[in-house]
Protein backbone atom coordinates (compact mmCIF):
# COMPACT_ATOMS: atom_id res chain seq x y z
CA UNK A 1 0.00 0.00 0.00
CA UNK A 2 1.83 3.17 -0.75
CA UNK A 3 0.75 6.00 1.47
CA UNK A 4 -2.11 8.31 0.76
CA UNK A 5 0.17 11.22 2.45
CA UNK A 6 2.11 12.28 -0.72
CA UNK A 7 1.51 10.80 -4.62
CA UNK A 8 3.24 7.40 -5.43
CA UNK A 9 6.91 8.19 -6.23
CA UNK A 10 7.92 7.99 -9.70
CA UNK A 11 11.04 6.89 -11.34
CA UNK A 12 13.14 9.96 -9.99
CA UNK A 13 12.02 10.17 -6.70
CA UNK A 14 12.21 6.03 -6.37
CA UNK A 15 15.70 5.69 -7.78
CA UNK A 16 16.44 8.67 -4.81
CA UNK A 17 14.79 6.66 -2.20
CA UNK A 18 16.98 3.48 -3.34
CA UNK A 19 19.78 5.74 -3.11
CA UNK A 20 19.47 6.90 0.41
CA UNK A 21 18.08 3.53 1.52
CA UNK A 22 21.59 1.82 0.41
CA UNK A 23 23.57 4.81 1.41
CA UNK A 24 21.56 4.59 4.92
CA UNK A 25 22.65 0.24 4.97
CA UNK A 26 26.22 1.45 4.43
CA UNK A 27 26.10 3.88 7.00
CA UNK A 28 24.91 2.01 9.77
CA UNK A 29 26.90 -0.81 8.99
CA UNK A 30 29.72 1.42 9.11
CA UNK A 31 28.87 3.00 12.38
CA UNK A 32 28.31 -1.01 13.86
CA UNK A 33 32.05 -1.62 12.24
CA UNK A 34 33.87 1.39 13.79
CA UNK A 35 32.16 0.25 17.35
CA UNK A 36 33.01 -3.55 17.27
CA UNK A 37 36.84 -2.20 16.42
CA UNK A 38 36.69 0.37 18.60
CA UNK A 39 35.67 -2.27 21.40
CA UNK A 40 38.50 -4.90 20.05
CA UNK A 41 41.30 -2.44 20.25
CA UNK A 42 43.90 -3.37 22.74
CA UNK A 43 43.29 -0.16 26.05
CA UNK A 44 46.23 1.10 27.93
CA UNK A 45 44.36 2.19 31.52
CA UNK A 46 46.21 5.30 33.47
CA UNK A 47 49.13 2.94 35.11
CA UNK A 48 50.24 2.08 31.63
CA UNK A 49 49.25 -1.51 31.54
CA UNK A 50 47.45 -2.49 28.07
CA UNK A 51 44.21 -4.66 28.40
CA UNK A 52 43.26 -7.07 25.33
CA UNK A 53 40.63 -6.01 23.67
CA UNK A 54 37.19 -7.16 24.18
CA UNK A 55 36.98 -9.42 21.16
CA UNK A 56 40.91 -10.81 22.41
CA UNK A 57 40.91 -14.92 23.00
CA UNK A 58 41.67 -14.57 26.44
CA UNK A 59 38.18 -13.26 27.08
CA UNK A 60 36.83 -15.87 25.58
CA UNK A 61 38.44 -19.00 26.42
CA UNK A 62 36.48 -19.38 29.29
CA UNK A 63 33.32 -20.59 27.55
CA UNK A 64 35.31 -23.78 26.46
CA UNK A 65 34.92 -24.92 29.97
CA UNK A 66 31.48 -27.39 30.24
CA UNK A 67 31.44 -26.28 34.10
CA UNK A 68 30.36 -22.61 32.92
CA UNK A 69 27.64 -23.71 30.37
CA UNK A 70 26.75 -26.14 33.30
CA UNK A 71 26.44 -23.09 35.82
CA UNK A 72 24.25 -21.05 33.21
CA UNK A 73 21.94 -23.79 32.38
CA UNK A 74 21.41 -23.93 35.89
CA UNK A 75 20.75 -19.70 36.03
CA UNK A 76 18.31 -20.42 32.86
CA UNK A 77 16.99 -23.17 35.11
CA UNK A 78 16.39 -21.07 38.04
CA UNK A 79 14.51 -17.76 35.89
CA UNK A 80 12.37 -20.66 34.40
CA UNK A 81 11.04 -21.49 37.45
CA UNK A 82 10.62 -18.58 39.15
CA UNK A 83 9.13 -17.23 36.16
CA UNK A 84 7.07 -20.29 35.50
CA UNK A 85 5.36 -20.79 39.19
CA UNK A 86 4.92 -16.89 39.02
CA UNK A 87 2.94 -17.05 35.64
CA UNK A 88 0.45 -19.40 36.98
CA UNK A 89 0.16 -18.09 40.13
CA UNK A 90 -0.34 -14.52 38.42
CA UNK A 91 -3.04 -16.37 35.93
CA UNK A 92 -4.69 -17.39 38.71
CA UNK A 93 -4.25 -14.15 40.64
CA UNK A 94 -5.90 -12.42 37.42
CA UNK A 95 -8.95 -13.93 36.78
CA UNK A 96 -9.76 -13.49 40.95
CA UNK A 97 -9.43 -9.59 40.34
CA UNK A 98 -11.34 -9.90 37.16
CA UNK A 99 -14.09 -11.58 38.79
CA UNK A 100 -13.83 -8.82 41.91
CA UNK A 101 -13.57 -5.89 39.73
CA UNK A 102 -17.04 -7.23 37.53
CA UNK A 103 -18.87 -8.19 40.81
CA UNK A 104 -22.18 -7.22 41.07
CA UNK A 105 -21.73 -6.18 44.93
CA UNK A 106 -20.08 -3.10 45.57
CA UNK A 107 -18.77 -4.36 48.62
CA UNK A 108 -16.34 -6.28 46.51
CA UNK A 109 -15.98 -4.29 43.67
CA UNK A 110 -14.84 -1.48 45.62
CA UNK A 111 -11.96 -2.34 47.62
CA UNK A 112 -11.01 -4.35 44.77
CA UNK A 113 -10.29 -1.55 42.61
CA UNK A 114 -8.53 0.38 45.51
CA UNK A 115 -6.25 -2.93 45.48
CA UNK A 116 -5.50 -3.24 42.12
CA UNK A 117 -4.55 0.80 41.74
CA UNK A 118 -1.97 0.01 44.72
CA UNK A 119 -1.08 -2.28 43.41
CA UNK A 120 -0.48 -1.49 39.88
CA UNK A 121 1.24 2.18 41.42
CA UNK A 122 3.83 0.07 43.12
CA UNK A 123 7.15 -1.23 41.56
CA UNK A 124 8.13 -4.20 41.60
CA UNK A 125 11.09 -4.19 43.08
CA UNK A 126 9.23 -2.54 46.72
CA UNK A 127 7.14 -5.49 46.47
CA UNK A 128 9.77 -7.89 46.62
CA UNK A 129 12.10 -6.18 49.47
CA UNK A 130 8.59 -6.05 51.10
CA UNK A 131 7.75 -9.48 51.25
CA UNK A 132 10.98 -10.35 51.71
CA UNK A 133 11.77 -8.37 55.14
CA UNK A 134 7.94 -8.63 56.08
CA UNK A 135 7.35 -11.76 56.07
CA UNK A 136 10.82 -13.22 55.60
CA UNK A 137 10.77 -16.03 52.73
CA UNK A 138 13.79 -16.30 51.85
CA UNK A 139 14.68 -14.98 47.97
CA UNK A 140 12.71 -17.29 45.79
CA UNK A 141 9.10 -17.03 47.04
CA UNK A 142 9.78 -12.98 47.65
CA UNK A 143 10.04 -12.79 44.01
CA UNK A 144 7.35 -15.54 43.41
CA UNK A 145 4.95 -13.71 44.97
CA UNK A 146 5.87 -9.80 43.95
CA UNK A 147 5.92 -11.24 40.56
CA UNK A 148 2.33 -13.06 41.06
CA UNK A 149 0.39 -9.85 42.65
CA UNK A 150 1.37 -7.36 40.07
CA UNK A 151 1.52 -9.29 36.96
CA UNK A 152 -1.88 -10.53 38.41
CA UNK A 153 -3.22 -6.88 39.02
CA UNK A 154 -2.49 -6.58 35.52
CA UNK A 155 -3.65 -9.43 33.68
CA UNK A 156 -7.11 -8.87 35.73
CA UNK A 157 -7.45 -5.42 34.22
CA UNK A 158 -6.59 -6.83 30.57
CA UNK A 159 -9.86 -9.59 31.32
CA UNK A 160 -11.83 -6.88 33.11
CA UNK A 161 -11.64 -4.71 30.18
CA UNK A 162 -12.22 -8.22 28.22
CA UNK A 163 -15.37 -8.90 29.70
CA UNK A 164 -16.25 -5.59 29.69
CA UNK A 165 -15.90 -5.49 25.59
CA UNK A 166 -18.39 -8.36 24.71
CA UNK A 167 -21.97 -7.30 23.89
CA UNK A 168 -24.10 -7.53 26.68
CA UNK A 169 -26.46 -9.71 24.79
CA UNK A 170 -24.21 -12.29 26.12
CA UNK A 171 -24.68 -11.81 29.85
CA UNK A 172 -28.45 -11.25 28.98
CA UNK A 173 -28.88 -14.46 27.28
CA UNK A 174 -26.78 -16.89 30.16
CA UNK A 175 -29.51 -15.20 32.17
CA UNK A 176 -32.47 -15.65 30.57
CA UNK A 177 -31.34 -19.42 29.83
CA UNK A 178 -31.53 -19.52 33.82
CA UNK A 179 -27.97 -19.98 34.30
CA UNK A 180 -26.78 -18.33 37.91
CA UNK A 181 -24.87 -14.73 37.87
CA UNK A 182 -21.86 -16.72 38.38
CA UNK A 183 -22.26 -19.28 35.84
CA UNK A 184 -23.06 -16.89 33.12
CA UNK A 185 -19.70 -15.86 34.07
CA UNK A 186 -17.91 -18.62 34.28
CA UNK A 187 -19.39 -20.53 31.36
CA UNK A 188 -20.35 -17.34 28.97
CA UNK A 189 -18.29 -14.12 29.06
CA UNK A 190 -15.36 -15.34 30.71
CA UNK A 191 -14.05 -18.04 28.03
CA UNK A 192 -14.54 -15.25 25.38
CA UNK A 193 -12.95 -12.69 27.29
CA UNK A 194 -9.91 -14.77 28.15
CA UNK A 195 -9.82 -15.85 24.56
CA UNK A 196 -9.57 -12.10 23.17
CA UNK A 197 -6.88 -10.81 25.96
CA UNK A 198 -5.25 -14.02 25.15
CA UNK A 199 -2.14 -11.95 23.23
CA UNK A 200 -2.18 -9.36 25.77
CA UNK A 201 -1.97 -12.25 28.46
CA UNK A 202 0.68 -13.70 26.56
CA UNK A 203 2.68 -10.85 26.10
CA UNK A 204 2.63 -9.55 29.89
CA UNK A 205 4.30 -13.18 30.32
CA UNK A 206 6.87 -11.85 28.43
CA UNK A 207 7.57 -8.82 30.71
CA UNK A 208 7.15 -11.26 33.92
CA UNK A 209 10.09 -13.64 32.28
CA UNK A 210 12.05 -10.08 31.94
CA UNK A 211 11.30 -8.82 35.66
CA UNK A 212 12.50 -12.65 37.31
CA UNK A 213 15.73 -10.33 36.83
CA UNK A 214 14.61 -8.12 39.91
CA UNK A 215 15.41 -10.92 41.51
CA UNK A 216 19.22 -10.76 41.38
CA UNK A 217 18.99 -7.72 43.23
CA UNK A 218 17.45 -9.41 46.36
CA UNK A 219 20.42 -12.21 46.03
CA UNK A 220 18.39 -14.78 44.13
CA UNK A 221 20.72 -16.67 41.67
CA UNK A 222 19.10 -16.90 38.60
CA UNK A 223 20.92 -16.01 35.15
CA UNK A 224 21.43 -12.63 36.11
CA UNK A 225 23.07 -12.93 38.98
CA UNK A 226 24.96 -16.53 37.75
CA UNK A 227 26.10 -14.61 35.09
CA UNK A 228 27.29 -11.64 35.38
CA UNK A 229 28.21 -12.50 39.20
CA UNK A 230 28.99 -15.88 40.09
CA UNK A 231 30.65 -16.45 37.08
CA UNK A 232 32.67 -13.59 36.66
CA UNK A 233 33.70 -13.50 40.13
CA UNK A 234 35.20 -16.76 39.87
CA UNK A 235 36.99 -16.41 37.01
CA UNK A 236 38.24 -13.12 36.96
CA UNK A 237 36.73 -9.57 35.79
CA UNK A 238 38.17 -9.69 32.26
CA UNK A 239 35.17 -12.10 31.33
CA UNK A 240 32.77 -10.03 32.68
CA UNK A 241 32.31 -8.23 29.49
CA UNK A 242 31.98 -11.80 27.73
CA UNK A 243 29.40 -13.32 30.58
CA UNK A 244 27.34 -10.07 29.95
CA UNK A 245 26.76 -10.58 26.60
CA UNK A 246 26.02 -14.15 26.44
CA UNK A 247 23.64 -13.70 29.51
CA UNK A 248 21.97 -10.84 26.94
CA UNK A 249 21.95 -13.70 24.33
CA UNK A 250 20.50 -16.33 26.37
CA UNK A 251 17.59 -13.53 27.56
CA UNK A 252 16.72 -12.37 24.02
CA UNK A 253 16.41 -15.70 22.99
CA UNK A 254 14.16 -16.69 25.50
CA UNK A 255 12.25 -13.47 25.18
CA UNK A 256 11.65 -13.15 21.43
CA UNK A 257 10.25 -17.03 21.38
CA UNK A 258 7.56 -16.08 23.73
CA UNK A 259 7.83 -12.35 21.88
CA UNK A 260 7.32 -14.63 18.63
CA UNK A 261 4.78 -17.25 20.22
CA UNK A 262 2.47 -14.16 21.42
CA UNK A 263 2.31 -13.02 18.13
CA UNK A 264 1.21 -16.36 16.58
CA UNK A 265 -1.61 -16.67 19.10
CA UNK A 266 -2.46 -12.54 18.33
CA UNK A 267 -2.83 -13.97 14.62
CA UNK A 268 -5.20 -16.89 15.62
CA UNK A 269 -7.09 -15.41 18.39
CA UNK A 270 -7.23 -11.84 18.97
CA UNK A 271 -9.75 -9.42 18.92
CA UNK A 272 -9.24 -8.92 15.42
CA UNK A 273 -9.22 -12.96 14.62
CA UNK A 274 -12.11 -14.25 11.99
CA UNK A 275 -12.33 -10.97 10.39
CA UNK A 276 -10.93 -9.32 7.90
CA UNK A 277 -7.79 -10.93 6.56
CA UNK A 278 -6.17 -7.77 5.27
CA UNK A 279 -5.80 -5.49 8.29
CA UNK A 280 -7.11 -2.33 8.61
CA UNK A 281 -5.09 0.29 6.82
CA UNK A 282 -2.80 2.57 8.50
CA UNK A 283 -1.19 5.88 7.71
CA UNK A 284 2.18 5.03 8.06
CA UNK A 285 4.01 1.78 6.38
CA UNK A 286 2.86 -1.43 7.19
CA UNK A 287 5.06 -3.16 9.98
CA UNK A 288 5.23 -7.34 10.38
CA UNK A 289 5.77 -6.79 13.58
CA UNK A 290 3.13 -4.81 14.30
CA UNK A 291 0.18 -7.02 15.52
CA UNK A 292 1.49 -7.25 19.14
CA UNK A 293 2.45 -4.65 21.27
CA UNK A 294 4.81 -6.17 23.59
CA UNK A 295 4.51 -4.77 27.09
CA UNK A 296 6.25 -2.62 28.80
CA UNK A 297 8.32 -4.05 32.34
CA UNK A 298 6.59 -2.90 35.12
CA UNK A 299 3.62 -1.06 33.09
CA UNK A 300 0.94 -0.35 30.94
CA UNK A 301 -0.98 -2.74 31.84
CA UNK A 302 -5.15 -2.82 31.51
CA UNK A 303 -5.80 -1.36 28.81
CA UNK A 304 -8.85 -2.77 26.07
CA UNK A 305 -8.34 -3.98 22.89
CA UNK A 306 -7.08 -1.44 20.95
CA UNK B 1 5.26 5.44 62.00
CA UNK B 2 8.05 7.54 64.32
CA UNK B 3 10.90 6.12 61.99
CA UNK B 4 9.19 7.36 59.03
CA UNK B 5 8.85 10.95 60.65
CA UNK B 6 12.23 10.88 61.83
CA UNK B 7 13.74 10.16 58.56
CA UNK B 8 11.32 12.58 56.65
CA UNK B 9 14.58 14.29 55.70
CA UNK B 10 16.27 11.39 54.01
CA UNK B 11 12.53 10.06 52.31
CA UNK B 12 12.45 13.48 50.48
CA UNK B 13 16.23 13.66 49.63
CA UNK B 14 15.13 10.18 47.91
CA UNK B 15 12.01 11.59 46.57
CA UNK B 16 14.39 14.12 44.97
CA UNK B 17 16.53 11.96 43.09
CA UNK B 18 13.21 9.75 41.83
CA UNK B 19 11.81 13.50 40.07
CA UNK B 20 15.28 13.69 39.04
CA UNK B 21 15.72 10.68 37.54
CA UNK B 22 12.13 10.25 35.96
CA UNK B 23 12.32 13.97 34.63
CA UNK B 24 15.75 13.11 32.75
CA UNK B 25 15.48 10.36 31.25
CA UNK B 26 12.14 11.14 30.66
CA UNK B 27 13.12 14.02 28.17
CA UNK B 28 15.81 12.14 26.75
CA UNK B 29 13.36 8.80 26.24
CA UNK B 30 10.84 11.43 24.53
CA UNK B 31 13.39 13.08 22.52
CA UNK B 32 15.16 9.10 21.05
CA UNK B 33 11.54 8.15 21.10
CA UNK B 34 10.55 10.50 18.41
CA UNK B 35 13.78 9.95 16.38
CA UNK B 36 12.69 5.97 16.78
CA UNK B 37 10.03 6.69 15.52
CA UNK B 38 10.37 8.73 12.93
CA UNK B 39 12.94 6.43 11.71
CA UNK B 40 10.38 3.52 12.11
CA UNK B 41 7.59 5.38 9.90
CA UNK B 42 9.90 6.57 6.94
CA UNK B 43 9.96 5.69 3.68
CA UNK B 44 13.99 4.31 3.40
CA UNK B 45 13.48 0.60 3.74
CA UNK B 46 17.56 0.93 5.92
CA UNK B 47 16.17 3.27 8.67
CA UNK B 48 13.35 0.92 9.11
CA UNK B 49 14.67 -2.06 9.61
CA UNK B 50 17.19 -0.56 11.43
CA UNK B 51 14.45 1.11 14.03
CA UNK B 52 12.86 -1.97 14.25
CA UNK B 53 15.95 -4.12 15.36
CA UNK B 54 16.64 -1.45 17.73
CA UNK B 55 13.46 -1.45 19.20
CA UNK B 56 13.28 -5.50 19.40
CA UNK B 57 16.34 -5.67 21.19
CA UNK B 58 15.81 -3.09 23.88
CA UNK B 59 12.48 -4.29 24.92
CA UNK B 60 13.01 -7.93 25.21
CA UNK B 61 16.56 -7.33 27.46
CA UNK B 62 15.54 -7.08 30.66
CA UNK B 63 16.13 -3.44 32.65
CA UNK B 64 18.26 -5.02 35.19
CA UNK B 65 20.21 -6.35 32.36
CA UNK B 66 20.55 -2.25 30.74
CA UNK B 67 21.42 -0.90 34.27
CA UNK B 68 23.89 -3.33 34.76
CA UNK B 69 25.62 -2.61 31.85
CA UNK B 70 25.97 1.05 32.64
CA UNK B 71 26.71 0.86 36.27
CA UNK B 72 29.29 -1.74 36.03
CA UNK B 73 30.58 -2.23 31.93
CA UNK B 74 30.61 1.48 31.19
CA UNK B 75 32.79 2.49 33.58
CA UNK B 76 34.93 -0.66 32.76
CA UNK B 77 35.05 0.71 29.42
CA UNK B 78 36.73 3.31 30.71
CA UNK B 79 33.63 5.96 30.52
CA UNK B 80 32.71 6.69 34.36
CA UNK B 81 30.69 9.89 35.29
CA UNK B 82 29.01 9.57 38.60
CA UNK B 83 26.36 6.74 38.85
CA UNK B 84 23.46 9.17 38.29
CA UNK B 85 24.24 9.67 34.87
CA UNK B 86 24.55 6.34 34.15
CA UNK B 87 21.47 5.23 35.76
CA UNK B 88 19.95 8.10 33.27
CA UNK B 89 21.74 6.65 30.37
CA UNK B 90 20.44 3.38 31.16
CA UNK B 91 16.41 4.41 31.88
CA UNK B 92 16.58 6.69 28.77
CA UNK B 93 18.04 3.85 25.92
CA UNK B 94 15.27 1.22 27.77
CA UNK B 95 12.38 3.82 27.38
CA UNK B 96 13.32 5.09 24.39
CA UNK B 97 11.24 2.33 22.24
CA UNK B 98 8.28 2.24 24.47
CA UNK B 99 7.90 5.95 23.94
CA UNK B 100 8.39 5.45 19.77
CA UNK B 101 5.76 2.35 20.06
CA UNK B 102 3.24 4.82 21.83
CA UNK B 103 3.85 7.52 19.08
CA UNK B 104 3.95 5.34 16.28
CA UNK B 105 0.49 3.73 17.31
CA UNK B 106 -0.73 7.19 17.82
CA UNK B 107 -0.32 7.98 14.78
CA UNK B 108 -1.72 4.27 13.41
CA UNK B 109 -4.94 5.47 15.00
CA UNK B 110 -6.08 7.99 12.85
CA UNK B 111 -8.31 6.89 10.16
CA UNK B 112 -6.87 7.14 7.06
CA UNK B 113 -10.00 8.59 5.91
CA UNK B 114 -8.82 11.41 7.67
CA UNK B 115 -5.57 11.89 5.48
CA UNK B 116 -7.61 10.90 2.27
CA UNK B 117 -10.00 13.89 3.13
CA UNK B 118 -7.41 15.94 3.32
CA UNK B 119 -5.30 15.38 0.35
CA UNK B 120 -8.25 15.46 -1.97
CA UNK B 121 -9.56 19.41 -0.81
CA UNK B 122 -6.21 19.86 -2.08
CA UNK B 123 -3.56 19.97 1.03
CA UNK B 124 0.14 19.50 0.16
CA UNK B 125 1.91 16.86 2.49
CA UNK B 126 3.06 19.36 5.18
CA UNK B 127 -0.52 20.78 5.28
CA UNK B 128 -2.31 17.84 6.06
CA UNK B 129 0.55 16.42 8.42
CA UNK B 130 0.07 19.97 10.17
CA UNK B 131 -3.73 21.08 10.06
CA UNK B 132 -5.10 17.54 9.65
CA UNK B 133 -3.10 14.34 11.23
CA UNK B 134 -0.89 15.61 13.61
CA UNK B 135 -3.57 17.19 15.91
CA UNK B 136 -5.55 13.92 16.39
CA UNK B 137 -2.63 12.23 16.75
CA UNK B 138 -0.83 14.26 19.08
CA UNK B 139 -4.10 14.00 21.39
CA UNK B 140 -4.29 10.25 20.85
CA UNK B 141 -0.87 9.88 21.70
CA UNK B 142 -0.86 11.45 25.12
CA UNK B 143 -2.79 8.66 27.40
CA UNK B 144 -0.64 5.70 26.20
CA UNK B 145 2.87 8.34 26.73
CA UNK B 146 1.45 8.79 30.07
CA UNK B 147 1.35 5.14 30.80
CA UNK B 148 4.78 4.87 29.38
CA UNK B 149 5.55 7.24 32.24
CA UNK B 150 4.05 6.00 34.82
CA UNK B 151 5.96 3.04 34.19
CA UNK B 152 9.14 4.80 34.19
CA UNK B 153 8.43 6.16 37.80
CA UNK B 154 8.46 2.52 38.97
CA UNK B 155 11.35 1.17 37.05
CA UNK B 156 13.42 4.69 38.33
CA UNK B 157 13.43 2.35 41.40
CA UNK B 158 15.97 -0.41 39.82
CA UNK B 159 18.41 2.41 39.40
CA UNK B 160 18.08 2.31 43.45
CA UNK B 161 19.95 -1.25 43.79
CA UNK B 162 22.49 0.30 40.98
CA UNK B 163 24.37 2.88 43.82
CA UNK B 164 21.54 5.88 43.23
CA UNK B 165 20.22 7.04 45.91
CA UNK B 166 16.71 7.90 44.85
CA UNK B 167 13.49 6.57 46.97
CA UNK B 168 13.91 2.84 46.69
CA UNK B 169 17.43 3.23 48.10
CA UNK B 170 16.71 6.01 50.71
CA UNK B 171 14.19 2.96 51.76
CA UNK B 172 16.21 0.21 52.00
CA UNK B 173 19.19 2.25 54.16
CA UNK B 174 16.15 3.89 56.70
CA UNK B 175 15.49 0.10 57.11
CA UNK B 176 19.10 -0.88 57.80
CA UNK B 177 18.97 1.54 60.56
CA UNK B 178 15.32 1.12 61.77
CA UNK B 179 14.55 -2.72 61.41
CA UNK B 180 11.97 -2.46 64.04
CA UNK B 181 9.70 -0.46 62.05
CA UNK B 182 9.96 -2.49 58.14
CA UNK B 183 6.24 -2.15 57.26
CA UNK B 184 5.51 1.38 57.98
CA UNK B 185 8.80 2.66 56.06
CA UNK B 186 7.78 0.20 53.25
CA UNK B 187 4.25 1.65 53.55
CA UNK B 188 6.05 5.38 53.35
CA UNK B 189 8.30 4.72 50.25
CA UNK B 190 5.55 3.28 48.65
CA UNK B 191 3.09 6.08 49.83
CA UNK B 192 5.58 8.60 47.60
CA UNK B 193 5.70 6.44 44.71
CA UNK B 194 1.87 6.43 44.42
CA UNK B 195 1.90 10.51 44.64
CA UNK B 196 3.52 10.12 41.17
CA UNK B 197 2.52 7.41 39.52
CA UNK B 198 -2.12 8.11 40.85
CA UNK B 199 -1.34 11.43 39.36
CA UNK B 200 -0.29 10.54 36.34
CA UNK B 201 -2.82 8.35 35.77
CA UNK B 202 -5.81 10.15 37.04
CA UNK B 203 -4.25 12.77 34.01
CA UNK B 204 -4.49 10.05 31.68
CA UNK B 205 -7.86 9.10 32.45
CA UNK B 206 -9.13 12.91 32.19
CA UNK B 207 -7.33 13.11 28.49
CA UNK B 208 -8.77 9.40 27.73
CA UNK B 209 -11.90 10.88 28.19
CA UNK B 210 -11.40 14.05 26.55
CA UNK B 211 -10.17 12.08 23.38
CA UNK B 212 -13.40 9.61 23.76
CA UNK B 213 -15.91 12.90 23.46
CA UNK B 214 -13.73 14.01 20.26
CA UNK B 215 -14.46 10.88 18.47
Amino acid sequence: MSSVLYDAPGPKARARSRAISIVGVILVLAILAWLILAMGAPKTSANGAVQPGLWDATRWDVFSDRQVWRSLGGGVIATLKMAGVAAVLALIIGVLFSFGRTADHKAIRVPTAVVLEFVRGMPVLLMILFILLVFSTGSYWAGVSALAIYNGAIIGEALRAGIQSLPRGQREAGLAIGLTPLATRFTIEFPQAFRQMLPIIIAQLVVLLKDTSLAFIVGYSELLRVGVKNLPDFFGNRYLFSFFLVVLAIYLAMNLSLSWVARFVARRSGPKAGKLVDPEPTLTPKDPLASVRGGYSTGDGGQGPA
Amino acid sequence: MDAVIENLPIFLEGFKNTLGLLLLSGIGALVLGVIVAALRISPIASFRGFATVYTEIVRNTPLTLVLFFCAFLLPYLQFSPPFFVLAVIGLTVYTSPFVAEALRSGINGVPVGQAEAARSVGLTFGQSLRYVIMPQAVRMVIPPLINVFIALTKNTSVAGAFFVFELFGAGRQVVNDRGDAVIAILAGVAFFYLIITITLGQIAARVEKKVAVLR
